[in-house]
């Protein structure tokens, strides 16, 4: 039985910088090419939905100007739908980012936080953890746009 | 009784003058856990992991008290009989023992070990009989999937991709009842058979250990050294060499850690070969999708109570050793950027004619 | 053609954005962040308008388009409310997919419950 340290010396088995070392030599890599394959496909698939989604809504009357804002309704309610029915947690393990990006993965990242926190109650459940994913987005989104827009304003007339 | 009947032998290794009987064991597991290599062997499947409740905290719950209506009925004992329950899970204020046993009856002594909190129950529970504090006590520990990932992760209905690192928290629950020798004489348990006898002769404490891994979604590599660090401590306490062993049961390192600790033990000029198992691996058959295995403090323990204990009753095994490892972090630790500190326990258990 | 470039385009952002989080190891929560920033400072700078009329809901849907409809709210709002606009514009270009989230989330709440 060879003598190991019985001291309690901080990692006496092996030094720490060499062991996260090893740790990254055992780990399995990811799969990159897979994952960038499947993110495309998703992505771009939920993208060509958005262009027929819009494009119906431009033969229906709207405009060029005024369809956005129901082509975003109406991908985010598809996202909240597949959410809800259990289908888009199904998605994402493969589409990775092809879920998640598009404004679907938004409406998921909305409704999957308001339906699990329903056992912790309407308001400190569902409407407390409501932004617990998207919140972020949203906030540094919108700081982003404010200090742009600073800018803009400031450059008004100069730049614009 | 004096002290002396749990002797001390150096750091942390406890040697039991008089080793209790691990009498009788029940394990409960989810569905996926059937899909399983182990399926068969469980003692109860559940099929509906809401387990008809509410809430996955109630089902994970009602899976732990289960276990431990279970190891009673197929030992013969009633809750009256067991002087003491060690039991803990993976849950804030590891509220599923402790709201369990309101029903149960049995005096508590909540414990918390992360996915150690399996061989620290029944550590403490052979030392408390050992020491002829309680006659009986159980060892109970329980986890369930969808409230760990709600608690450690996110939400389920977000879709998040795993990782190769990632490990999968295993549903299901596993209760051990610990005995005297003199009592079971006395008061055999039909569910013992006709088979050997296992006593715990001795157990390792874990010292916590952080070799400063922190990313969460690899905590077999975080938990490896500990794993170490406590077969290598056992090793020289019970003064036993590594081929003592028929069965190493590690749990959870899954595949990364496992490799890992082969290599910190190899370092010390210790090999265990195919001695060593890790129940992470063993609890899921590798197309199950659970990337680098199980985890969860159910995963050892029902890999202990399904395959390694029938062996051993079976005759097929002499000697084990289980070392249930945890990851001590919380989701606070690691959103501070706090490295993950983790500890393993080890429980030695052998079969005697 | 819109539809091919929608395919292509769209699929090509979500897939630098996979390929970022794979290579930095970023959670996906930290991608999705700094994908509305880059929106925002490409809208900013004036290269995402030209970018979505070529490539259409391929630049709108993805989140980067999220943020771009930020900052262009702000900017179209600029000569008309001055300074104002900074505050008042993002949310204005932006609030009818966060209300249509929100009310989609409490609606899904009070009609699902988590599942196994």
């Amino acid at each position: 039985m060879p003598s190991y340290s019985m001291h309690s010396g901080e990692c006496a088995l092996m030094d720490k910088k060499e062991y996260q070392k090893r740790a990254r030599q055992v780990e399995p890599p990811r799969p990159i090419a897979r994952n960038a394959f499947w993110a495309f496909l998703v992505g771009g698939t939920i993208c060509l939905v958005g262009q027929i989604v819009q494009a119906v809504l431009l033969s229906t009357g709207f405009t060029e100007e005024t369809v956005k804002a129901p082509t975003a309704i109406i991908m985010v309610f598809l996202g909240a739908l597949f959410t809800a029915v259990g289908l888009y947690d199904r998605l994402t393990p493969l589409g990775g980012m092809g879920a998640s990006l598009p404004i679907t993965g938004f409406a998921n990242a909305v409704v999957a936080p308001a339906i699990e926190f329903k056992n912790e109650g309407a308001v400190m459940g569902t409407g407390a953890r409501i932004f617990q994913i998207a919140g972020p987005v949203i906030a540094y989104g919108l700081f982003a746009a404010f200090v742009i827009g600073i800018l803009r304003y400031a450059l008004r007339g100069v730049w614009s | 009784m004096s002290v002396t009947e749990v002797a001390l032998e150096g750091r942390g290794h406890l040697a039991f003058a008089n080793p209790p009987l691990l009498a009788a064991w029940a394990t409960v597991a989810g569905k996926k856990e059937t899909q399983g290599p182990l399926g068969r062997h469980f003692d109860r499947i559940v099929r509906d992991e809401t387990m008809g409740e509410k809430t996955f905290e109630r089902a994970e719950r009602k899976l732990f008290t289960s276990a431990v209506e279970l190891v009673l009925s197929l030992s013969g004992r009633h809750a009256s009989d067991v002087d003491l329950i060690f039991a803990g899970d993976l849950l804030d204020q590891i509220v599923t023992a402790n709201f369990a046993a309101r029903d149960i009856g049995i005096p508590l002594v909540g414990v918390y070990g992360a996915c150690s909190t399996s061989s620290e129950s029944l550590l403490l529970a052979a030392m408390s009989v050992a020491s002829g504090t309680a006659r009986r006590a159980i060892a109970a520990t329980a986890s369930h999937h969808m409230s760990a990932e709600r608690q450690y992760r996110y939400p389920i209905e977000l879709g998040v991709q795993r990782l190769p690192t990632s490990q999968w928290t295993a549903t299901g629950a596993a209760a051990f009842l610990v005995e005297d020798a003199r009592e079971a004489r006395s008061q055999k348990a039909p569910a013992q058979g006709d088979g050997p006898t296992l006593r715990i002769v001795s157990a390792t404490v874990g010292r916590v250990q952080d070799y400063g891994i922190k990313d969460p979604n690899n905590m077999g590599a975080a938990m490896a050294p500990a794993a170490a660090d406590t077969i290598l401590r056992h090793l020289q306490g019970s003064g036993h060499a590594v081929e003592d062993f028929d069965l190493i049961l590690t749990g959870d390192l899954g595949r990364v850690g496992h490799p890992l600790l082969e290599l910190l033990l190899a370092e010390e000029r210790i090999h265990p070969k195919e001695r060593l198992r890790d129940a992470g691996i063993l609890l899921y058959a590798p197309d199950q999708a659970v990337d680098a295995g199980g985890s969860g403090a159910a995963c050892s323990a029902l890999v202990c109570g399904a395959m390694a204990l029938p062996r051993l009753r079976r005759g097929e095994m002499r000697r084990m050793l289980l070392v249930a490892t945890g990851s001590l972090h919380s989701p606070r630790t690691y959103q501070q950027g706090e490295s993950i500190p983790t500890i393993a326990h080890a429980v030695e258990v052998e079969a005697v004619r | 053609m819109t539809f091919l470039l929608a395919f292509l385009v769209g699929g090509a952002l979500c897939l630098i954005a996979q390929v970022i989080m794979d290579l930095t190891r970023l959670t996906p929560a930290h991608i999705l962040v700094g994908g509305v920033v880059a929106g925002v400072i490409l809208g900013g700078l004036g290269i995402y308008e030209p970018f979505a009329k070529f490539a259409g809901a391929g630049a709108t849907i993805p989140l980067p388009g999220f943020g771009y409809s930020m900052v262009a709210g702000i900017l179209k709002e600029i000569p008309k409310d001055g300074w104002v606009s900074v505050f008042s514009g993002a949310f204005k270009a932006t609030g009818a997919g966060i209300k249509a989230a929100l009310i989609f989330g409490v609606l899904a709440a009070f009609f699902v419950r988590a599942r196994a």
